[in-house]
């Protein structure tokens, strides 16, 4: 069990997946212009990359091991993924229509998102079982949900403030990250 | 024999991955922590966009247009396969650090969006050096930074020792990922710079596309990762902003 929490604080905060090791700078720099639409993007994130991580480590597992096919996996996982996220859209679209409202817009623009390939090709590397796998798929996705609603958060005051003309846009957004990043660098003597 | 500089020309100037067009951001910031990592990304990523763009070429006639983008993915994820274990048989140290980022040129916008943008509808030769142009424009664009970088975190450049640690004390946090960022944001307005003297030189930059700038015409993934036309509006009407400041 320690060891379980351990590893969601160490993929949530400690190794942000944004911040640390810049999967999913898509999403975090193109929808974090409002609080809102980033929180929307982090939740449909969190629930594509816990789904993802899980099917994935079972493919993997009951798949791909016994046939000893695991060279294939980036070519499997990233199929999967592409072909889950249309399913999972389809399926919220059909049962679940007020959850389908908060995040189904994005869900296709996570498909190409380089962090769930990243955490499911992680997961694979550090030879994670089942459960480890969707945990650190969970906290992976939280980290990013944090990262994007904080980016949020301080883009919406940056609007007000006065930037060099160079800066504006893209360029004072990477600053706020690299500001960001120093921040969660200080947890890295937590674990 | 013109056609074929002027692609080169254009990948490696003109419309430059890194500098002009701002695509392909995740590896540019992940692995310029050394010229030498920034140098083995982008010719690994050359490698494979070569390629795709020869076999997404010469298969275009007999690719169905519907499915037209998971047949590119398959094509590039087995190319990106084939490279990986080349890397890991030949080059252990370099394959060791770029780690999960070589599995990850599937998903480099650069390589689909040349596969959507020119492979899919120009001749093989042409392709290839299109691929061959962009491939060293990234190249370029990787070391560059690379290089930056590992100078001011460690006074290095390639792994030598150019500054003497007797009057130089290294900025490690160059190294580091806060120092990725803050070279990028530090090029992105530089660039600000040079496009509106362009501008004012009447000869225009090519406009960044991609993630950065939030603007999907120019990924060729724009088509997959919105699944189908009409999400980009709705994200953008549910984010009123992004509508007024891509103006």
């Amino acid at each position: 069990m320690k060891a379980l929490i351990l590893l969601a604080i160490g993929s949530a905060i400690v190794n942000n997946v944004v911040l640390s090791q810049f999967l999913g700078i898509c999403p975090f720099l193109g929808v974090s212009k409002k609080t809102e639409t980033a929180a929307g993007m982090g939740g449909a994130v969190i629930f594509v990359i816990t789904v993802s991580s899980f099917v994935a480590a079972l493919i993997y597992k009951f798949i791909l091991t016994p046939t000893n096919t695991q060279y294939l996996k980036t070519i499997v996982f990233i199929l999967v993924i592409a072909a889950l996220v249309q399913f999972v859209e389809m399926f919220l679209k059909k049962s679940m229509p007020s959850l389908y409202q908060s995040l189904g817009v994005y869900l296709p623009l996570i498909t190409t998102n380089c962090a769930v390939l990243g955490v499911a090709l992680t997961n694979v590397t550090k030879e994670y079982n089942l459960l480890e796998s969707v945990i650190n798929g969970f906290a992976t996705a939280c980290g990013f949900f944090l990262a994007i609603t904080i980016m949020a958060g301080i883009r919406e005051k940056i609007e007000y403030n006065d930037i060099p003309k160079p800066f504006q846009g893209t360029a004072i957004v990477l600053i706020v990250a690299c500001l960001m990043s120093i921040a969660f660098m200080g947890f890295s003597g937590m674990i | 024999m013109k056609k074929y500089t002027e692609r080169l020309y254009n990948g490696i100037i003109k419309e430059n991955p890194t500098f002009v067009l701002m695509l392909g951001m995740c590896p540019t910031l992940a692995v310029t922590t050394g010229a030498m990592n920034g140098l083995g990304m982008g010719l690994s990523t050359t490698v494979v966009l070569v390629l795709a763009n020869l076999l997404i070429s010469a298969f275009r006639k007999v690719i169905p247009n519907g499915v037209r983008m998971p047949a590119y993915i398959v094509i590039v994820a087995s190319l990106v396969t084939i490279v990986e274990f080349i890397m890991k048989a030949y080059t252990q140290d370099l394959a060791e650090q770029l780690g999960v980022y070589i599995p990850l040129i599937v998903v480099n916008c650069i390589i689909l969006g040349r596969a959507e943008s020119y492979a899919s509808k120009n001749e093989v030769l042409p392709s290839i050096f299109d691929g061959i142009g962009m491939g060293l424009g990234f190249t370029l664009g990787l070391t560059c930074i690379g290089i930056v970088r590992e100078i001011l975190g460690a006074g290095q450049l390639f792994g030598h020792q150019i500054l003497s640690l007797s009057w130089f004390t290294p900025i490690t946090i160059f190294v580091m990922a806060p120092g990725a960022f803050l070279v990028l944001a530090v090029l992105v307005a530089v660039m600000n710079i040079v496009r509106s003297k362009m501008e004012a030189k009447g000869k225009p930059l090519a406009k960044p596309s991609g993630c950065l700038t939030g603007d999907c015409s120019g990924c060729g993934q724009a088509d997959l990762c919105t699944g189908k036309s009409g999400v980009q509006e709705t994200v953008a009407a549910a984010d009123p902003q992004a509508d007024k400041e891509g103006k």
